[in-house]
């Protein structure tokens, strides 16, 4: 089959950012997390927990506190005080208000989705906010308080409950009445100081159910204003309460990183009265648990900047897709905008949330087949660039043309252009036209003279690129969606662009012509990662699904080894793979040849051999080296997985066959996080 | 805890009228560690069989003559070697009936004494220092023997020691007031000579006994005024020439054993382990000015372990051969088996002595190492209403009687005026500053109610004992006295704050408590803490949460069902299987048994005590400990909060300890059948628990023997081949 030079880059020092909040919407079944640099993330739970949109909006020293959907739009509120609501198809903020009660701990919306409620914490109030067509307005102002940590609503719409210090009020939101809940401080030393409420949940049977910085969940009956019952859970912080839909359900996180999961249950069976039991501790974390979600499954995130779905089925039969946990270490899109590759001239762009890096690979004299090579030439750093034009909007995406000569990378308000002279060490900043404004991919053509940029409405603008200057060409457009663009992809030839969108729609544009060229057959599953062919002109989609597709764009039909892909079934191995496919790219050498990776393996399927049974290994390489020659021809199948190289976050052929593979190992990761609460393991 | 068995006497003497000392001359290990023999100070040697208490032979001297120094026995040659007349040296073997038959040689020069340690040759000390092996002296008996010592000087003790390489001939002797140790090496010959450090003057030290130890001699020397020294002299040879000089001994103390107003007369320690010493003629730190004790000494931890008092005049002799002690007193020579138990920390405080690291509750605040080794009172938690009187009681106080005052007081007063003078009293210290006058006051006390059967004092006593100077060993009688006197409050105070009580009196204590009827029990005022944990474990008698070590009562039943076929059977059996969630006894009862079951204990000590039960009472017993297990089993948090609590290992323990204890009853007896029955699926539960941690270890040991990941850099190029 073949050997491969690969260089194995692990020097890009990429962190993700610590999530702070989380939201789900269980009538769309999205998910919105946000992250401590202001980043937003949306995730389909529908198709595979795909991420399908990431909005960069961040900025240093502004972090989002809290999310809240009000039907599909979607309102965070942070420590500056003000509420914004996303333009999810535009991925911007939309609009910000301010709310002139200093920072914001924590936003609500009641069930009917009519008012936002909010809490200040220098001040201290809870302010209503009337939720409009095309805005949000000031309502009304609930009595002062302490600083508020915690809000819940009433699902009847008529009480909130509002966590803070040392105590918890119910509010009545009609009459502006209050009961107060006095919350018991920790014990021994922690007795003078006041107690955090971190979390409320306020139940339709009027439960409140609090989780406080003493480490305890209460239990409490909001009618009457008594406590049922405390569970000590941890020694440090409760910080995080979820409900589930039904109400029978609490899982709680602690800074230890632990989850508590609480049931409602009768203690004995067929007895009618019911308690919160206290039943489960998952542990996934090794950080503060600060955001929860709690479907079916538990959704779990917070300091260690996982985000890990943990299902909470009472039995588990056996192992099954829905049984198993997933942890996304990366926000999927994002992943495929860290890092980019100029095939011919050898380079690596790295994009950081303020700067960007771009890397001359190292270089090996010799090319003795073993494990590794010596390093003739180690890589060498080129150029670091800052961006301080537009205030300190971070990167959102970036791009580096195949030829090493330009680089473009855009902010959530502006877009750059940049030529490099790296024979001089000049860069020179490129004058751009008006068209380019709101850019959330960008991607060049394999000659180099081609910018594609994906922009608002779903459409691309296309920009034409010379020795002297740039120019606008056109925009490609299409009359179906108006989610944003997620992939562009243009032919090695020059001729075709195909560009997919979050409504999991994938089009194809003659760039000849500059128009439509054909639509593929719309598929349930948001595409991941697309590509054409060099030669053959067939489009390759692989989807959140996992599921593969080649599509003839001469011929406007799915090929005949799609076909037959389709009829036999993908091998359960790789159906079970729970990271997304993120790049594709093809061996000019040998036209059969796919190269896929997703995060934990990338895989060669040869499209001339046999498609591998269900019943037969599908991970066989370690096999298939044993073997002698014949045999191996005979045992071997059309996917070639090679899982030497883990947490991957760009896999790269080069213009001399050689591989480029970024990894990014978890491990670094965590030794760059701050220390985690202090445990003792044993009674040490 | 070390202990002295009760001792059996080998041989009676009669004593030379005012001779102070012993008949004795010494005692030598002959063949084994149950053959001695004796010289004493007449004209014989006897050889006694230890165990059968019985002389198996015995050689006398003519009259007129005199042996001067303890007969030994040479183990390789199986012959005896005595010396008659200084001069005279005397070799039989144990056929020989007359020993002036036997083979003798006279030597040009005095001899001070024989040694032959184990398995080495005999080496001959002469008085003037000079050594010789036996065997060599024998050769040329004539031989001129040098001078070692200067004019004036005298040996004092010596002993012979035999090291892996080397045998070594140790003395000390004496020069106008100074000390010197001698170490004498054969084959080849060197002498170091060594300067002990001075005591005060006038003072020199009573006894010598030296041990080799991890290749260093250690010297042990008791002084008059009860300071117990070690000096480590190292057996490497020196290097050559430096013979000539002296050198300083360094030495460390050991014990300060207390004396009292006069000096020591005769007294000996030895060493009887790393850890332990044992002393003759010294007075019990408690029991008034008699000397004629036995002690065995913790050094580690400074306390005392055993004691024993002897009959009779002691001469300050001691021998120890294999955990035996041989020590003359009065007309008789005694045997005492001894047993000194390697002694940790945990068993100086007591097994599983719960060591709560939560500061919420103070109850039970463990010493610390300081107070340990030092007696040095780190911070010592007192009662916050004594340092209230205390400014209240300083304006009155111009009546204020010192601690002898008051001990003076206890011989006669009446009860309320000891009260209010020891209230007084306690008041007034220093929380600061260590009283352990503190445990003669205590002492008094207890003395008097001893003697006089109307005087008790339980207010006086309750507010001594948590000034925690007290201990078991200080003051022996007052546990005991609490429990004649059913002082309860007593009991449980000195179960809190002891932490050395005996295994006996722990057993004493146990059966009262349990024998003790509830009606009579609730009207007890007992220590608030251990009443609540109770009320708190009683009042969530019903409401069981959260199960741990995967125990479910549910569980237990299937396995039941299983074991019983008969289908009658099944049902009765259900029935009873039900694990009892009732407690068996009172709360007030069950929080002195409590106290039991917190208390240090050393398994060997306390099972036979343990068996004097009846089998009521063991019943009674396991049936609580059945309850606190099934407590802490269903419910988890039982043993969070911040009460002082037996915990579930105490309680597991207790319960093997009286199955252990009383197995063959309690399968006999009908009443236990159904506790038995119940007893077992913990067990089963247990058992079920560890097989399957059994199960998981192969694969936890296999998943940190996967091989690590080697590390690759930040960059590096390699070659792949896919296939």
């Amino acid at each position: 089959m073949g050997e491969f030079k690969v260089h194995r880059v692990r020097f890009f020092d990429y962190m993700p950012s610590a999530i702070r909040s989380m939201a789900f919407n269980s009538q769309t079944e999205r998910l919105a997390v946000a992250r401590a640099d202001g980043a937003v993330e949306i995730f389909n739970f529908a198709d595979n927990y795909f991420q399908e949109k990431q909005i960069i909006a961040g900025r240093d020293g502004r972090s989002i506190e809290a999310l809240c959907w009000v039907g599909c739009r979607l309102f965070s509120a942070g420590l500056d005080g003000e509420i914004t609501e996303y333009d999810l198809e535009n991925l911007r903020p939309r609009y910000s208000i301010e709310a002139y009660g200093g920072p914001i701990w924590t936003i609500s919306s009641n069930s009917q989705g009519m008012q936002l409620a909010q809490a200040g914490c220098e001040d201290g109030t809870v302010k209503m906010f009337e939720v409009l067509e095309d805005r949000i307005q000031f309502q009304t102002n609930l009595s002062r308080q302490k600083r508020i940590i915690s809000l819940s609503w009433h699902p009847s719409g008529a009480q909130i409950a509002a966590g803070m210090m040392d105590m918890i009020k119910i509010f009545d939101s009609e009459t502006q009445a209050t009961h107060r809940l006095l919350v018991d401080r920790g014990v021994g030393t922690s007795k003078s100081q006041e107690v955090v409420v971190w979390s409320v949940a306020f139940l339709s049977d009027h439960t409140i159910i609090s989780g406080d910085s003493a480490g305890k969940v209460q239990i409490w009956d909001g009618l009457t204003g008594t406590l049922i019952r405390t569970h000590l859970v941890t020694k440090w912080d409760v910080l995080v309460l979820a409900v589930s839909q039904d109400e029978s359900s609490v899982i709680a996180g602690t800074s230890e990183g632990t989850i508590v999961q609480f049931q409602f249950l009768s203690s004995a069976v067929g007895q009618q009265d019911k308690l919160w039991v206290q039943t489960r501790t998952l542990k996934n974390h090794s950080h503060d648990v600060r955001a929860l979600v709690h479907t079916d499954t538990a959704v779990v995130s917070g300091m260690d900047t996982q985000l890990v779905v943990r299902p909470l089925l009472d039995k588990v039969e056996k192992y099954s897709q829905e049984s198993a946990l997933r942890k996304i270490a990366f926000p999927h899109l994002l992943q495929k905008n860290l890092v980019s590759c100029a095939k011919k001239a050898g380079l690596l762009l790295f994009q950081f949330p303020d700067h960007l890096e771009l890397w001359r690979l190292g270089e090996s004299d010799r090319n003795t087949p073993g494990e590794s090579l010596p390093v003739k030439r180690k890589p060498e750093k080129l150029i670091q660039l800052k961006t301080k034009l537009q205030g300190e909007d971070h990167i959102c995406c970036s791009a580096l043309s195949p030829c090493g000569s330009w680089l473009a990378y855009a902010t959530v308000a502006a877009v750059r252009l940049y030529r490099l002279q790296l024979s001089s060490n000049n860069v020179s900043i490129q004058k751009l036209p008006r068209e380019l404004k709101s850019v959330h991919q960008l991607c060049f053509s394999s000659d180099s003279c081609r910018l594609f940029a994906s922009s608002s409405f779903s459409s691309v603008v296309v920009v034409a690129l010379d020795q002297t200057d740039c120019k606008y060409l056109h925009t490609l457009k299409h009359k179906s969606s108006k989610q944003p663009i997620h992939i562009l992809s243009p032919s090695e030839d020059g001729q075709w662009l195909a560009t997919a969108n979050t409504d999991c729609e994938i089009h194809v544009f003659n760039l000849r012509k500059m128009k439509l060229h054909c639509s593929v057959p719309a598929y349930s599953s948001c595409p991941t990662a697309v590509s054409i062919h060099p030669t053959s002109g067939n489009l390759v989609s692989v989807h959140a699904d996992q599921q593969i597709f080649e599509f003839s764009l001469k011929q406007k039909e799915y090929s005949e080894w799609s076909r037959q892909l389709q009829r036999q079934g993908l091998h359960p191995l790789w159906l079970q793979r729970d990271t997304p496919v993120t790049q594709i790219t093809f061996n000019p050498n040998n036209p059969a040849h796919i190269m896929l990776h997703d995060v934990f393996m990338f895989c060669i399927i040869d499209q001339s051999l046999p498609l591998p049974e269900a019943k037969s290994k599908f991970y066989n390489q370690r096999i298939l080296r044993s073997l002698p020659e014949p045999q191996r021809l005979r045992e071997s199948h059309a996917f070639k997985a090679c899982k030497n190289f883990q947490h991957l976050l760009s896999v790269n052929l080069l213009e001399d066959l050689s591989l480029v593979v970024v990894e990014r190992p978890l491990v670094d990761i965590v030794s760059q996080l701050p220390a985690p609460v202090r445990q003792k393991l044993f009674a040490t | 805890m070390a202990a002295l068995c009760e001792g059996y006497t080998l041989c009676v003497f009669v004593p030379a009228a005012n001779r102070r000392s012993s008949e004795i001359k010494g005692i030598e290990e002959e063949r084994d560690s149950d053959h001695v023999i004796v010289t004493d100070s007449s004209r014989s040697v006897t050889l006694y069989k230890v165990s059968d208490q019985k002389p198996l032979g015995s050689w006398t001297v003519k009259q007129g003559q005199l042996l001067t120094c303890a007969a030994v026995f040479n183990k390789q040659t199986n012959e005896y070697v005595a010396v008659s007349d200084n001069k005279v040296i005397r070799i039989w073997k144990e056929d020989d009936i007359i020993l002036d038959k036997a083979f003798k040689a006279t030597v040009s020069a005095d001899v001070w004494s024989v040694h032959c340690a184990h398995r080495a040759e005999p080496a001959v000390l002469f008085q003037r220092g000079a050594v010789r092996l036996l065997d060599s002296l024998l050769s040329a008996p004539q031989q001129p023997i040098e001078d070692v010592l200067v004019q004036d000087e005298a040996i004092r003790w010596s002993t012979s020691i035999v090291t892996e390489t080397q045998q070594l001939v140790i003395f000390t002797t004496e020069l106008k007031g100074d000390h010197f140790l001698y170490l004498q090496r054969l084959k080849p010959n060197s002498v170091q000579k060594y300067r002990l450090e001075p005591e005060e003057p006038g003072l020199s030290p009573l006894s010598f006994w030296a041990s080799y130890r991890d290749k260093n001699i250690c010297l042990l020397y008791l002084y008059p005024n009860g300071h117990v020294y070690q000096s480590l002299v190292s057996v490497r040879a020196p290097v050559a020439d430096d013979g000539a000089q002296v050198v300083p001994l360094p030495r460390d103390q050991l014990l300060s054993l207390p004396v009292g107003e006069e000096l020591l007369e005769a007294a000996s320690a030895i060493f009887l382990d790393d850890a332990h010493v044992a002393v003759v003629g010294v007075p019990h730190p408690s029991a008034g000015p008699g000397k004629d004790f036995l002690c065995i000494w913790n050094t580690n931890f400074q306390t005392l372990q055993a004691a024993k008092e002897m009959a009779g005049k002691l001469y300050g002799q001691l021998w120890s051969f294999s955990s035996k002690l041989f020590i003359p007193h009065g007309k008789a020579l005694s045997v005492i088996p001894f047993s000194c138990p390697r002694s940790s920390l945990a068993s100086a405080l007591g097994k599983l002595k719960q060591v709560k690291t939560e500061e919420s509750k103070t109850s039970t605040v463990v010493s610390s190492w300081n107070t340990i080794l030092h007696g040095e009172e780190a911070a010592a938690p007192k009662p916050v209403e004594s340092r209230k009187t205390r400014t209240t009681r300083k304006t009155q106080s111009s009546l204020s009687l010192t601690i002898d005052q008051v001990q003076d007081l206890i011989k006669t007063a009446p009860v309320e005026e000891v009260e209010k003078e020891v209230q007084g009293l306690l008041s007034r210290q220093d929380p600061k500053d260590p009283q352990p006058s503190l445990g003669q006051l205590a002492m008094a006390l207890v003395s008097r109610s001893l003697a006089d059967p109307k005087f008790y004092s339980s207010r006086a006593l309750t507010q001594l004992v948590p000034t925690r100077y007290l201990s078991h060993s200080v003051c022996p009688d007052l546990l005991p006295l609490a429990l004649e006197k059913r002082d309860y409050f007593l009991c449980q105070l000195c179960l809190l704050f002891f932490h050395d009580i005996p295994e006996a009196v722990t057993c004493a204590c146990l059966k009262a408590f349990i024998s003790l009827s509830d009606a009579d029990a609730e009207k007890l005022s007992l220590e608030p803490d251990s009443v609540s944990f109770m009320e708190m474990l009683l009042s969530n008698e019903r409401g069981q949460t959260g199960l741990q070590n995967g125990f479910s009562p549910a569980f237990c039943q299937e396995d039941r069902t299983d074991a019983v076929d008969d289908p009658k059977a099944k049902a009765k059996e259900k029935k009873k299987a039900s694990p009892q969630q009732t407690c068996p006894v009172g709360k007030h009862k069950a929080a002195l048994i409590n106290e039991i079951l917190q208390t240090a204990y050393s398994e060997a000590l306390l099972l036979p005590h343990l068996k004097d039960f009846s089998s009521d009472q063991v019943v009674l017993f396991l049936r609580y400990l059945e309850f606190l297990y099934l407590r802490y089993s269903t419910d988890g948090s039982s043993q969070t909060h911040g009460y002082r609590s037996p915990s579930l290992n105490q309680v597991m323990d207790w319960v093997c300890m009286l199955l252990d204890a009383h197995f063959t009853v309690l399968v006999m007896s009908p009443v236990a059948k159904g506790l038995l029955l119940n007893l077992q699926p913990f067990v089963k539960s247990q058992v079920r628990l560890f097989s399957e941690l059994g199960k998981i270890e192969g694969s936890l040991q296999e998943l940190s023997k996967m091989k690590m990941k080697k590390d690759v850099g930040q960059y590096s190029i390699e070659v792949i081949e896919l296939y």
